[in-house]
């Protein structure tokens, strides 16, 4: 089928949306993993049909499936996640070395270039590569063992490993984002990882700009200009154009420059898209309106997007992996909310519909555009 | 034959009903009942024990015999009704409170 896919995960379940072209109209399928906390669900990029999804409970544990048939079945694979050497420790909230702990998968990242390689970012932070498809996984441990991660801590929400940014064309060449430690780059296929986080400020560090430390929600990348990258940060939103070398600030007219979530558009790579947050302390969009902001030039100058989305009473939050792009010639894009609603826009975020508006409150949105 | 009931979520991740049956060579424990259920159903590994340490998931209780057994020694042989299959050895996710 041409179309769309939107797999969405929630705190009671998956969600598979599926809609033509048009994206108009939609089909709901039931709950997958009903009951399970669903963190990240994603699609290969080179094999429509095989999804990955990352379920777990306190009850049960972590659990990791995989389906073969565009989300029709699914099948459990490989949930064991061992650290590869000593673990050491971390700091703790109190600033006690804390020893490293495996709590949950916080993101799959199938591979660009090879249809059984998958990524997988964990709390406590790490990241762990499967080249069978998922059936094991072995940890890429120089990420975790980097000479800083003493001193790295968690935030309120936990210390886990939410993005990976996999260069296009080189598979060596990832980055990924850590809460509350920052950007990582290794350009030796994880042998080795150098921080990235020169130019950020975090007045909430001792340091401002500190080596490590920086609470980075969420970072983008354009495939066609792989060394600019976008950051929403707690407070802040960044650019860099030299391969995370260097970060300025792109915050400009923003209502708040706090949020979650930022996107690029799937065709031009200088839009980008952020949902601003009232605070830290408020984890809900500025007096009750919720707007997606769009640039059409990288940052500084932005406009709000309101047609569709609810300019009165609202008070969702919008999670870091909770927004994707379609690659339909009018690119679609996508956001869930903490209240249950996934929202989309089939023109670029001129004007937005509701998908669904009664799911759990959605932990993470991907879409696959089908051929 | 042992007579296991286990938790909604384990039955469809296992794919089994309620209550499943397994067989323990030698002498009854919740040890051995559980080794022998995750051999005979691999996926509920770390499901019901940590995979390293074989401790009890924080938020499972075991019970049998209306007795609460979470606690007891894993080693130690269940009650005589359990090991006979004339009782069910239970699972169950504790309650999640609010």
């Amino acid at each position: 089928m041409s179309g769309v896919r939107v797999l969405v995960g929630t705190r009671k379940g998956g969600f598979i949306l599926t809609s033509d072209q048009k994206r108009q109209k939609w089909e709901v399928s039931e709950p997958q993993f009903a009951g399970w906390e669903v963190w990240h669900m994603k699609a290969s990029p080179l094999n429509p049909d095989r999804l990955f999804a990352a379920p777990s409970t306190g009850w049960f544990g972590q659990q990791v499936h995989r389906s073969d048939d565009g989300g029709k079945t699914w099948e459990p694979i490989g949930n064991e996640f061992k650290y590869a050497s000593e673990t050491g420790t971390h700091l703790w909230y109190d600033g006690t070395p804390h020893p490293w702990e495996f709590a949950r998968v916080w993101h799959l990242e199938p591979s660009l270039t090879e249809p059984d390689t998958v990524y997988a970012g964990i709390e406590d932070a790490a990241i762990y590569k499967s080249t069978d498809a998922g059936q094991s996984w072995a940890e890429m441990a120089a990420l975790r063992t980097h000479p800083t991660s003493t001193k790295w801590m968690p935030g309120a929400g936990g210390m886990g490993v939410h993005t990976i940014v996999q260069h296009p064309e080189d598979p060596k060449r990832i980055f990924v984002a850590i809460s509350s430690a920052g950007v990582f780059k290794t350009e030796d296929g994880g042998e080795s990882w150098q921080p990235m986080n020169k130019g950020l400020k975090s007045p909430q560090l001792p340091e401002p700009e500190a080596e490590v430390g920086h609470c980075v929600h969420r970072i983008a990348m354009h495939p066609s200009r792989p060394d600019t990258l976008f950051m929403q940060k707690h407070w802040d939103v960044m650019r860099s154009d030299d391969a995370g070398a260097t970060w300025t600030e792109v915050s400009g007219n923003l209502p708040s420059d706090f949020g979650f979530p930022i996107d690029v558009h799937a065709h031009e790579p200088e839009t980008i898209y952020v949902v601003p947050i009232l605070s830290d302390s408020y984890h809900y969009p500025p007096d009750g309106k919720l707007r997606v902001y769009r640039s059409r030039t990288g940052g500084n100058d932005w406009e709000p997007l309101t047609k569709g989305l609810p300019q009165k009473d609202c008070y969702v939050n919008i999670l870091r992996d909770a927004m994707a792009v379609d690659r339909l010639d009018s690119c679609g894009i996508y956001f869930g909310t903490t209240g249950g609603q996934v929202y989309a826009s089939a023109d670029s975020g001129d004007s937005w519909s509701p998908i669904v508006h009664d799911l759990p409150a959605v932990l993470s949105v991907e879409v696959q555009t089908l051929a | 034959m042992i007579r296991v009931v286990l938790p909604q979520h384990l039955q469809t991740l296992a794919k089994c009903d309620r209550e499943v049956q397994v067989t323990v060579a030698g002498v009854v424990t919740q040890r051995s009942v559980l080794d022998a259920l995750e051999a005979l159903y691999p996926v509920l590994r770390g499901t019901i024990r940590d995979r390293d340490t074989g401790e009890r998931r924080k938020l499972l209780r075991f019970y049998g015999c209306q007795e609460d057994l979470s606690n007891e020694d894993p080693d130690t042989p269940l009650p005589e009704p359990i090991a006979m299959g004339r009782e069910p050895y239970l699972i169950i996710g504790a309650m999640a409170g609010g």
